[in-house]
């Protein structure tokens, strides 16, 4: 099978597991290609959709459906992100390709949440190959020698990532699964709160370190990993994420430290 | 068979960088601790670069990880040969429709999930996880991936305990190992 026909039969099998879906959700692939001229949702390409659908409930990410669209994402960058949030160049046509790669699940894992699923970018092997290269082109030959992966996600982008960098890789976890001394930081979630351990020994002081993780939603996680890290003195670089969920407001809680990523839901 | 490589140096650096923890998670047990290894970014490199020269230009058109830490060695594999990647997870963790696996523990039972529509019949699989126990969790991982009409070429971990027996568990699926810790 060559590649066109790999690729149509992905999206197809995108398209058919999304069509089950109570809410359709349109890949911004047929979108683009004219195929949907009117979807049920009414949404525009060139229009920020959520602000007419939030039901600004602040903890759970509500909304119609809508694809991810770095084209959008990137007209609204200028004048509502803060200098240091960057993004993918939404001209790269890799990226155009990983947005379109990325399932959207309504509902999961409750009701009023999408969930934004890229166990289908791994699936398209051009598509994850090209989001490992984009991190490795921005990260390598920056003196990174720590790439921290948050768990489960997170250990799936880190290790490319830390490999192709040459740096080591170091799995951030949930309790009780790191053998031997761990140190360990507690986080708040919607309701309640979890922890994240670290091994100790794993970073030295003065390591400069990348953070990566699927998606960064309100940032609690990410926040909880900066945190044990420079508790033991290392640098922290910069955050990754495939996607970010900006009305979460995630890349507040990082302080100051920068947050690049590659996409953005419309 | 038992199958595993000691002639290649680069084995040698790999095995030196796996810590052993005593009683974790309870007391008799010697946990084979992989995080020691991915600190060691040469020894890590060769641990991919093994498998990868073994399963490269096979036709293997999905590499499954098994959660969590097959999340950390299936990727580089899938990446390097070619493969898609696809995750296989504890209950309640993958998104949308799914099938599962149940299989024993020491005491009770665990289930493992695999999206529907991600592996498909004519697919020739790898499996990978950082260690072969007792073998019940790959033979889950093989379970599903069958189920769905594809094939398992083999399953692949860096460590094997023998003494547990897993390699008898798998249905007649071979085994490649690195290492064997008794």
């Amino acid at each position: 099978m060559n590649s066109f026909q790999q690729l149509a039969k992905f999206r197809s099998y995108l398209f058919q597991t999304m069509e089950g879906n109570r809410k359709s959700c349109i890949p911004l692939s047929r979108r683009l290609a004219g195929e949907v001229s009117s979807p049920d949702f009414g949404w525009n390409l060139n229009e920020r959709m959520i602000s007419s659908r939030v039901s600004h409930s602040t903890a759970v990410h509500r909304s119609g459906n809508f694809p991810i669209s770095p084209n959008n994402r990137l007209e609204r960058a200028a004048s509502v992100r803060p200098q240091h949030m960057e993004t993918g160049d939404a001209s790269d046509p890799r990226i155009t390709r990983i947005a379109s790669s990325i399932r959207v699940i309504p509902d999961f894992p409750k009701p009023g949440i999408l969930f934004q699923d890229i166990t289908t970018l791994l699936l398209d092997i051009k598509a994850f190959r090209d989001t490992i290269d984009l991190f490795v082109e921005r990260y390598k030959e920056k003196g990174i020698s720590v790439v921290a992966g948050v768990e489960a996600r997170g250990f799936i982008f880190g290790p490319p990532i830390a490999l192709a960098i040459g740096a080591k890789f170091i799995p951030m976890r949930k309790p009780h699964k790191l053998p031997g001394p761990v140190i360990s930081e507690e986080y708040s979630l919607e309701y309640g709160t979890d922890v994240m351990e670290m091994h100790v020994g794993a970073v030295e002081p003065g390591e400069k370190v990348l953070v990566i993780d699927d998606l960064i939603a309100t940032g609690g996680t990410l926040c909880a990993a900066i945190k044990l890290l420079e508790r033991v003195g290392a640098v922290v670089v910069e955050c990754a994420c495939v996607i970010e969920l900006p009305e979460l407001k995630g890349r507040d809680r990082l302080g100051d430290k920068p947050l690049f990523v590659l996409v953005s839901p419309a | 068979m038992s199958t595993y490589m000691d002639e290649d140096p680069r084995i040698h650096g790999i095995k030196n960088r796996i810590r052993v923890v005593p009683d974790f998670p309870k007391p008799g047990i010697m946990f084979q601790d992989i995080t020691t290894l991915l600190l060691d970014h040469k020894a890590f490199k060769d641990t991919i670069d093994l498998f990868v020269e073994r399963y490269k230009g096979r036709n293997i058109s999905v590499v499954a990880g098994i959660e969590a830490r097959g999340f950390i060695f299936g990727p580089p594999i899938a990446l390097a040969i070619g493969a898609k990647f696809v995750p296989l997870r504890k209950p309640k963790k993958l998104p949308g429709e799914v099938i599962s696996e149940k299989y024993d523990l020491e005491y009770g039972s665990d289930c493992l999930q695999m999206h529907v529509g991600a592996v498909e019949p004519a697919d020739q699989a790898l499996i990978v996880d950082d260690l072969v126990a007792t073998g019940g969790t790959l033979c889950a991982a093989i379970n599903l991936i069958e189920r769905v009409g594809a094939q398992v070429v083999e399953c692949a971990c860096v460590i094997e305990l023998p003494d547990l027996k897993g390699r008898e568990k798998l249905s007649g699926k071979p085994l490649y190992v690195l290492m064997e810790s008794h």
